[in-house]
């Protein structure tokens, strides 16, 4: 049997806690999880907020001290972290397609680039792939979301905005 | 700057967010259509997530004796130093419109200056700010030009809130000694900068949208020593109810 080391062992576990709003992908996999260390009589997770306002934080602050207690991690301290701001960049090929299999078109493009930013990239359908599709609202079910509709599938959507 | 007149810049900047999410969250089931109701309400969110950052660093550097919640709720009227702009009500869509793009400039060049300073934190939460920022000033923008040079009804309204407004615009660059310390340590523009920024953008959007900037140069003053307009009163009676009628309540 593998022994993990206390530190692996910790981000096995976050990987169970998923982001609340979008169940699919976990924190980790979300880019949340900045670091994490071992202390003496406390374990120490960094997380990083995805919007300023997120409701969701303090959930996740909550699943977080849950999950490892549930696993005799009893002392946990959720330090919360601003920099470098969070980014849609910090989610990997394969968290974009889970979003996008869920219902969700992944961000497009790079968010240091003012195109990606502003949401000027071509939107693709996440149910039909198609690239004919329009913006409804800049802002859609949370912040972190825009709505649209395609026009061939007439299928509304929310686009994971580029940040 | 010391940790108490850091803590006090780091309140007004959070009592700006502060009450302007207030503000936006009364739009909540009132916005014009279903799709610009939300997201005037999540416009409203990203503030009050700037504010919550602001208000927790701020209660931190003054000692811990107060916290980012007491700051909130506890504090009476005097006490709090948002611009007078940012209580103006919602008296119609043009009004939030014309406020919140003003404020959205103001925001924009505030945290650019604080996302180059050393302190992690500041920097951190301006850095995060700074993006949500950008597509503030873009959505209010675009309704500004949706108004101005839409209907004769839609631009004479906005035109009007333009008017009503002018006169708070001239707090968001005026400067006391706080100011002047936060200056001096590169924390905020200077005033004139602000000054110069703010008309620069503005002149070119209202003109842009087909709407006059005023020439009328009276402008109110006060809010930097906690004198507000009647309407900031109210505002609190309605966001710190709960905690007036049951104080220490839990969720």
């Amino acid at each position: 049997m593998t022994k993990f080391t206390p530190i692996e062992k910790v981000y096995q576990l976050l990987a169970e806690v998923p982001d609340p709003e979008i169940p699919v992908v976990n924190i980790i996999e979300m880019g949340m999880i900045r670091d994490v260390i071992i202390h003496d009589n406390s374990v120490e997770v960094f997380l990083c907020p995805t919007y300023s306002g997120c409701p969701a934080m303090d959930m996740i602050d909550a699943m977080v001290k849950e999950k490892l207690a549930e696993h005799g991690f009893v002392n946990t301290v959720v330090t919360l972290v601003y920099k470098p701001a969070w980014t849609t960049d910090w989610m990997n090929a394969e968290t974009k397609e889970k979003l996008r299999v869920f219902g969700i078109a992944p961000p497009l493009g790079n968010a240091s680039s003012k195109k990606g930013m502003l949401n000027q990239e071509l939107v693709a359908c996440p149910q039909c792939k198609s690239t004919n599709t329009e913006i409804k609202s800049m802002f859609g079910s949370t912040a972190c979301k825009s709505l649209y509709t395609c026009t061939d599938c007439l299928e509304p959507f929310d686009y994971f905005k580029c940040i | 700057m010391d940790n108490l007149n850091l803590s006090k810049f780091c309140i007004r900047l959070g009592d700006h967010c502060l009450i302007m999410a207030h503000r936006q969250s009364e739009l909540c089931s009132n916005g014009p259509f279903l799709e610009e109701d939300i997201a005037q309400i999540n416009l409203g969110l990203d503030l009050l997530g700037q504010a919550e950052a602001l208000l927790i660093y701020a209660a931190k550097l003054e000692g811990g004796t107060r916290t980012a919640d007491d700051l909130a709720f506890r504090r009476p009227e005097r006490q709090f130093h948002n611009f007078m702009l940012t209580e103006q009500p919602n008296t119609d869509f043009a009004f939030v419109i014309v406020r919140q793009y003003i404020m959205s400039l103001y925001l924009l060049k505030t945290y650019q200056a604080l996302s180059k300073v050393e302190d992690d934190t500041l920097s951190g939460i301006a850095l995060k700010a700074l993006k949500e920022l950008t597509y503030h000033e873009r959505h209010f923008a675009m309704w500004l030009k949706r108004l101005g040079d839409g209907t004769e009804e839609s631009h004479e309204r906005t035109q009007t809130a333009i008017n009503e407004l002018w006169m708070f615009v001239g707090e968001l660059y005026e400067e006391d000694e706080i100011d002047f310390m936060a200056q001096k340590a590169s924390y905020a523009p200077t005033g004139i900068e602000m000054k110069t920024f703010l008309m620069e953008h503005i002149t070119a959007k209202f003109s842009e949208a087909t709407l006059e900037t005023p020439h009328s140069i009276y402008m109110t003053t006060g809010s930097k020593k906690g004198i507000h307009t009647e309407y900031l009163g109210y505002l609190l009676t309605e966001m710190q109810y709960l905690q007036r009628a049951y104080p220490d309540a839990k969720w």
